[in-house]
């Protein structure tokens, strides 16, 4: 075990898994030379080569319709987004080809691509430095979405999302990229697509959260007398219903964090899912607490972003219910 | 009758390689019967689709008739080991490596039998979506040669692709990565109704090729020879490491942009009229005939073969038991999530 920050797990990860199959390569901009605007790639042009880590052009519908017919030539790229939101050129790419191209073979080519991005606000970047757009991921049919909170997951999640033969999305929550420090095994190591993590047990309320804002309902739960338990749910696609209901089943309240704005966030799929699979064991509404329907206001991020202050608030009023 | 600007320019332009010295650029009279064969093949299975579409046997179809001098021209420069990337234009053009009608008209009749393995004909999938593909065909060109593999991707696409950002995108990553690509633009003038002068300012679309430092020629569209000389040129340079070519193939819509499509109000009827009196594959087999290559016999017994191929493939695809509704599930992922069947 070494102890890393979570965007060294990412390198970390990135390194095993290019010396592990000589089919991986990772391309994006600004990945080689520079190693990545925040080191993640760092150190893999010099090891692997420029071949097999890329500076592409500035392009990211091309860089990502590039990356498909890589994997029709046998590749299993992994993409470098820049930023969340620098991924919005390639949209067409991911919803017209990414997520039906192995559907439209009769499941006869596989797409292995893996998309990785920084995403989230807090960092006192520019506007579009900051978005949380996993729900345009996970309504995407034929992609899965994962976002890791620790930097033992960043690794593990991104070596089986490399790994797994469907394409995967990963959003690293670039926030805590050098604040999360923790141990992460050496060599490889996988953490599967689809198991959440219980953050920590408890019995009053639950608070399900991913990526950024699972450090900041661990904030919270230390603050308050309230038992929460957290469910850091890893995986948005698939999704672990099993551990999440039952937490739900054992605290009958529940308490969503996300910082992407509100209307169909992914804490509307939670709700919807929790209230059809156990409306018995709730004891109180389901309450999100979420970034608001707005342009993400970088100069106000702190009036935006889910703080601790705003998930107690949430979690009193399910209590109180 | 008004002849816009850029046709006259591309008139000009024209650059064919059909050398005075070299009797249709050097192919043997085989070839030239296997040219012909494959030209018949896809205006049958253009002119038969139409009327399976009118009596209701395949849906909403996109009409390629008197593109075929583009589409046989162009890959018959290619090996097998290169790979073709069609648009919806160019639906039928596995039939050249013999991809079988059936499955065509199947994907037309949005049967799942319509789909097949890309790898199996090094024909991707046909691809709706415009100009989405043609990063595709880069990746794929780049990827081989990063694998040490020989292959040469050809990428189809319109004239109005050539607005779309991913057709920038795509063309520029071949150029930089030197990806052996081939790009054909088959220009026939009209985006659905939007005409060139609409779409571009360039004086020829070719001209684009400039912007990415790659050579960009302009050929008839109803010569197939000249569109197979140009195509073999890029194809050699494209082997031999000279990277990609952008290929613009220029003639004048002669047909609906496709079954749901009424042309008259907007194209040019008269222009239209022309076009058809002078189409490829009739141009074709008079230059054939005149210089004893081809006989009528011969022209009967193609267009024969490729009737019979069509009325065998619509019989085989009407044939097939209607698609497993289990087929929704089965092919959207390799390893599915666990909750995807609720509905």
């Amino acid at each position: 075990m070494a102890e890393l920050t979570l965007v060294e797990a990412v390198n970390d990860a990135l390194h095993t898994e290019l010396a592990r199959d000589e089919d991986v390569m990772v391309l994006g901009e600004d990945v080689g030379r520079a190693g990545g605007v925040f080191r993640a790639t760092a150190g893999l042009r010099d090891r692997f080569g420029p071949d097999r880590c890329v500076d592409t052009p500035l392009a990211e519908a091309g860089l990502l319709g590039g990356a498909v017919g890589l994997c029709m030539a046998g590749w299993r790229p992994v993409v470098e987004m820049q930023y969340d939101a620098f991924s919005y050129p390639s949209l067409n790419q991911l919803i017209t080809h990414v997520g039906r191209y192995r559907w439209r073979t009769g499941g006869r080519m596989q797409f292995p691509l893996t998309i990785r991005m920084p995403y989230g606000g807090g960092v006192r970047a520019p506007e579009l430095h900051d978005d949380s757009p996993e729900a345009y991921y996970v309504h995407t049919p034929g992609i899965k979405v994962a976002i890791p909170s620790t930097p033992a997951d960043a690794k593990g999640l991104l070596a089986a999302a490399i790994r797994d033969p469907d394409p995967v999305v990963v959003l690293e929550p670039k926030l805590v990229y050098r604040t999360s420090r923790g141990e992460v095994p050496e060599g490889e190591h996988l953490v599967p697509l689809g198991e959440a993590r219980i953050v920590r047990g408890g019995s009053d309320v639950t608070l399900i959260a991913y990526g950024a804002m699972v450090p900041v309902c661990e904030q919270a739960a230390d603050a308050v007398a309230v038992s929460c338990e957290i469910v850091d749910i890893r995986s948005l696609r698939p999704l672990d219903e099993r551990t999440i209901l039952a937490s739900v089943a054992k605290t009958g309240r529940v308490v969503i964090v996300h910082e992407a704005p509100r209307t169909c966030g992914f804490g509307a799929e939670l709700a919807a899912t929790i209230q059809e699979r156990a409306i018995l064991h709730l004891e109180a509404p389901i309450l999100r607490v979420t970034g608001f329907d707005t342009p993400f206001p970088y100069t106000l991020e702190h009036e935006y972003l889910p703080d601790p202050d705003r998930i107690l608030d949430a979690v009193e009023r399910v209590v109180t219910f | 009758m008004p002849s816009p600007f850029w046709c006259e320019l591309a008139s000009r332009r024209m650059a064919t390689d059909t050398r005075s010295d070299v009797r249709f650029g050097g192919l043997a009279d085989a070839d030239l019967l296997e040219l012909h064969r494959r030209m018949v093949l896809l205006r049958t299975y253009d002119e038969r689709s139409v009327v399976y579409h009118r009596q209701g046997r395949i849906g909403t179809y996109a009409i390629f008739w008197n593109h075929e001098a583009i589409q046989a021209g162009a890959t018959f420069a290619l090996d097998d080991e290169d790979w073709i990337f069609p648009s919806y234009r160019e639906s039928a053009i596995g039939l050249v490596r013999g991809l079988p009608a059936e499955t065509i008209l199947q994907w037309w009749r949005g049967h799942p039998s319509g789909w097949w393995n890309p790898a199996d004909w090094n024909v991707a999938s046909i691809s709706v979506p415009i100009a989405s593909h043609v990063p595709h065909a880069a990746g794929l060109a780049w990827g081989k040669k990063l694998r040490g593999e020989n292959a040469v991707a050809m990428a189809f696409f319109g004239d109005g692709a050539t607005s779309e950002g991913e057709f920038h995108e795509g063309v520029n990553l071949a150029a930089v990565m030197n990806a052996p690509a081939v790009f054909i633009c088959n220009n026939n003038q009209w985006a659905i109704s939007t005409p060139l002068e609409a779409q571009t300012r360039a004086e020829s679309l070719a001209d684009k090729a400039v912007g990415y430092g790659i050579p960009g020629v302009t050929v008839d569209g109803l010569d197939v020879l000249a569109v197979y000389g140009a195509a073999r040129e890029a194809v050699e340079r494209a082997r031999s490491g000279g990277g990609p070519t952008l290929i613009e193939c220029v003639h004048y819509r002669a047909a609906p942009h496709a079954t749901a499509d009424d042309p008259r109000a907007y194209i040019d009827v008269a222009r239209m009229e022309e076009e058809r009196a002078n189409e490829c594959l009739g141009r074709f087999e008079r230059l054939l005939i005149d210089a004893g290559v081809l006989t009528a016999d011969r022209v009967a017994a193609a267009r024969k073969d490729a009737e019979d191929l069509m009325r065998a493939g619509i019989a085989a695809a009407e044939a097939e038991p209607p698609a497993d509704p289990e087929l929704v599930f089965t092919h959207a992922y390799v390893d599915p999530p666990e909750n995807f069947r609720n509905g």
